[in-house]
């Protein structure tokens, strides 16, 4: 008999204890597998656990994920952490609950319906009172979970829908040591790798005994192409990383492609139909065709922070401290890597800065793991330095769409045709058949990477949101992906679905051109999805768009649209650009449906930073490579937007008690981007297709 | 070698090589983890601190270039249990994701406001010019300091 699926995670690990314990002090431990990036979801985990059981916040303890003591909730990506971890614990709470009235029932002498629960007190009507913590203990929880208990409906809660204030933030801008690259344990070491001269290149020659001789060096390890230093003092490891990387010499591996994305066009693909409607009476009253082109280039996750881990090899095995998204992938592959059982690996987490998907926060953990192998019982912390960050880490893939619309007389599109380029979007630890770390393919005995995956639909990898939530009468969504990828990609934030949302949104904006037909007005003909119109005319309200708006030559606006893998939450954007010397966005408004609303501040929060975020990629962010290696590698050469050139966000929420959560981290990155494109449209008749925006595309356009 | 610095109010010897940049020697010497490491390379102001009234990004200082002078970095601003007007004008608006660059942030806007109390948004933009937020929590961010330097919250 097969198990019954349970909500969430509960399904994957189906014991209550593995996820809550009563505490006899009056807390409540709460083990979430799903890890903090600074979306704030630990935060909204506290509120819907304290809301199911009926306790205060402030009770509330959280265990930071390590694989030894929590759930195996796989990676924290793709926005699915309220719905995985949070849905988990809110029937994990209030199955709890139940189980505590239940013995209160019994304790009290009264039957369950004459009870109440305030902050963890339970009360009968007839005045007496018993608090969870006398009523629990060590058995109640260790069982499986039954999914029954059902959760209080949404007028009921005080606490969720809530803008309860982040419970990270006061130590962070205290500057308290709550990052991993601020860990620090006993007789720490510091290690440092070199990498190949460029991808693909090979170890040719190296005596090492100059940097072996260097002040506080205690190890160099020399492993097939794989180089690394220890030393006593971060300093001291610097400085001899640098030595190192200048008399290590190398042989070049093969040419990197040429910088324009279109290079996707020329290399081996799979090609699928992945939509498909035929309609030969729509067919039969199109009296002209459109197409266009839209490409993104390579994009950098460019963390703040350049991705740190911390190893130590002790007799029983392996201890790795990480920031990364998924400590039991990484975990897997680490084993495999290293050819050591995964039961005797532990890998905790500990936060790192902002990643956007998949950054260099995995493959460090291997680095510090063959370095502290070097010096065993000693931990390692490996620190990243800015210019490995951005010369190693994984990228946004490089993205063309070729888009075609057959219209009929009117201007209305009786048939629409997307075809997307695109590498794999993940090739994270876990893939089959591989080890997904940098270090393990450089290694005298390489293990070989995992053949490169795209993320299957619904939810999609590449493909992503090219399937549209419009209605069109006919329409084909094709699929070419270009697994074998000359730098490496991987998951960057909203996957497939910036570069398709963009495509889709522009294109649609350069259809209604055609009739003259207001964007907002063209896009509601096509829409039927109810909560997709409701977003789209909210915004127009808050930005007063006006139908047909002009803009003056040099200030414009433009709208985007998605739905978040057409399953998630619906964004609407609006922004407004001025254009100068190079394209400002002034201000941008936002309207957002996440179903039910765990924390407001939280999901503007969260869309702000989407917002410009995805202003920065689309507008100036590009990896820059020659035949060679990849050329930017600091923030000069990869420039990102500044505080001189943020815009104002004004973002505006439509609350649905009754849908179910779903997250809010990647919605608006298509959406911006379009936005941005049909604003300098509507501000001086140019049409942008290639990201980013710089000066010289803006010019050459003018042209 | 053994150098004397000043920091946070306090006289510190620590052993070092001169030229080591002195964000090394706060965190790994002096154990004080709020100036963070973004680049190494001065550009992207997590690391920043102030020294003798100005703002200065410690990556790139070398810890003898900070000899007689005093260096403030975050841990020196709340005092008794209370926080800066920054630091709570920060949670008050919630002004932050992943929160990195809050610290380096907040010193450069303190030393911007200790010399222009009612710095304008276009100073407080200026002043940031050296900070990155890879977020995109800048909008809030600069809400936070607009507080402060309007008056609003609390010196």
């Amino acid at each position: 008999m097969s198990a019954r699926k349970l909500p969430g995670s509960l399904d994957g690990n189906r014991e209550l204890q593995q996820w809550l314990s009563i505490n006899p002090d009056g807390t409540v431990t709460v083990r979430p597998g799903k890890v903090e990036i600074g979306q704030g979801i630990l935060t909204v985990l506290v509120q819907m656990v304290a809301e199911e059981l009926d306790v205060s916040v402030d009770r509330i303890k959280l265990v930071r994920a390590s694989t030894d003591v929590s759930p195996n909730e796989g990676i924290t990506s793709g926005s699915r952490s309220i719905q995985e971890s949070g849905i988990a614990l809110r029937y994990a709470a209030a199955e709890t609950r139940e189980l505590l009235l239940a013995r209160a029932a019994q304790r009290l002498g009264v039957s369950m319906e004459q009870l109440t629960v305030t902050d963890g007190v339970v009360r009968s009507n007839d005045g007496q009172r018993v608090a969870y913590w006398e009523l629990a203990d060590d058995e109640m929880l260790q069982r499986e979970a039954n999914g029954d208990s059902v959760p209080k409906p949404a007028p009921q809660h005080a606490i969720v829908g809530r803008s309860l204030q982040r419970i990270d933030i006061p130590l962070k801008v205290t500057g308290q040591p709550v990052y991993l690259q601020d860990m620090e344990l006993p007789g720490m070491l510091h290690g440092r790798v070199v990498r190949p001269a460029s991808p693909g290149a090979r170890l040719a020659a190296l005596d090492a005994r100059e940097v072996e001789a260097m002040p506080g060096v205690r190890a160099v390890v020399v492993d097939g192409s794989f180089l690394g230093i220890v030393a006593e003092r971060e300093d001291q490891a610097i400085r001899a990383q640098r030595r190192l990387a200048r008399i290590a010499q190398w042989q070049a591996g093969k040419p990197l492609p040429e910088p324009d994305p279109r290079y996707l066009l020329r290399m081996a693909s799979e090609d699928e139909v992945i939509s498909e409607k035929a309609d030969a009476a729509a067919r039969a009253r199109a009296t002209r065709r459109m197409s266009a082109e839209y490409s993104r280039p390579h994009i950098a996750h460019a963390s703040m922070a350049p991705s740190c881990a911390v190893a130590q090899y002790e007799q029983d095995g392996l201890r790795v401290w990480t920031h990364s998204q998924g400590i039991f992938p990484l975990r897997g592959d680490l084993a495999r890597a290293l050819g050591l059982e995964e039961a005797r690996i532990v890998v905790t987490h500990a936060e790192g800065a902002g990643c956007y998907g998949h950054n260099g926060a995995d493959d460090v953990a291997l680095d510090a793991a063959l370095l502290a192998r070097a010096v065993p019982g000693m931990p390692v912390r490996v620190q990243w330095m800015r210019e490995d960050e951005f010369a190693w880490e994984p990228y946004g893939s490089p993205m063309v769409v070729r888009m075609e619309a057959a219209l009929d007389e009117r201007g209305d599109i009786v048939g629409w045709s997307h075809e997307l380029w695109s590498h794999g979007h993940s090739t994270r630890p876990g893939g089959k058949g591989g080890v997904n770390l940098l270090a393990a393919w450089h290694l005298e005995q390489p293990v070989a990477a995992a053949k490169p995956g795209n993320p299957p639909l619904p939810a999609g990898g590449s493909h992503r949101n090219a399937i549209p939530l419009y209605e069109f009468a006919e329409q084909k969504v094709v699929n070419h992906l270009v697994r074998e990828a000359p730098l490496r990609a991987s998951a960057l934030r909203s996957l497939g679905g910036h570069a398709n949302t963009f495509a889709i949104e522009s294109f649609l904006d350069e259809i209604a051109a055609t009739s003259g037909t207001d964007p907002v007005e063209f896009r509601l003909r096509y829409l039927k999805d109810a909560r997709g119109r409701a977003v789209i005319e909210a915004v127009a309200r808050a930005a007063r768009w006006q139908p047909r708006e002009q803009g003056d030559g040099t200030r414009g606006r433009g709208i985007g649209f998605c739905r978040y893998k057409n399953l998630g939450s619906y964004v609407a954007i609006i922004a407004e650009v001025a254009v100068a010397e190079e394209v400002r966005v002034t201000q941008a408004w936002a309207a957002v449906d996440v179903g039910q609303i765990i924390n407001p501040d939280g999901v503007k929060n969260q869309i702000e930073g989407g917002m410009i975020q995805a202003a920065s990629w689309t507008l100036k962010e590009q990896v820059r490579y020659d035949r060679e290696q990849v050329t930017s590698r600091d923030w000069d050469s990869y420039p990102v937007l500044t505080f001189r050139e943020a815009p104002l966000a004004h973002v505006q929420l439509i609350d649905r008690p009754d849908c179910p959560p779903v997250g809010a981290g990647e919605g608006a990155q298509g959406p911006m981007a379009a936005a941005i494109a049909n604003a300098i449209y509507n501000a001086m008749g140019v049409r942008l297709r290639d990201m980013p925006f710089t000066r010289e595309r803006l010019i050459s356009a003018m042209v | 070698m053994s150098i004397d610095i000043h920091v946070n109010g306090r006289p510190c010897r620590v052993e070092a090589e001169p030229e080591t940049p002195l964000l090394y020697v706060l965190r790994n010497d002096l154990k004080l983890k709020g100036t963070r490491f973004g680049c190494g390379l001065g550009q992207c102001g997590a690391c920043t601190v102030i020294v003798d009234g100005a703002a200065v990004q410690s990556c790139d200082l070398p810890v003898s270039a900070v000899v007689g002078k005093r260096v403030t970095t975050i841990e020196a601003l709340a005092e008794n249990g209370r926080l800066h007007p920054l630091q709570q004008a920060f949670i008050d608006e919630q002004a932050a994701q992943c929160g990195y660059c809050a610290t380096g942030i907040i010193m450069s806007a303190k030393a911007l406001l200790d010399a222009h109390p009612e710095a304008s948004d276009a100073e407080v933009r200026e002043a940031l010019a050296g900070n990155l937020c890879r977020c995109g929590t800048h909008a809030r961010i600069l809400r936070a300091i607009r507080r402060v330097a309007s008056g609003e919250a609390q010196r």
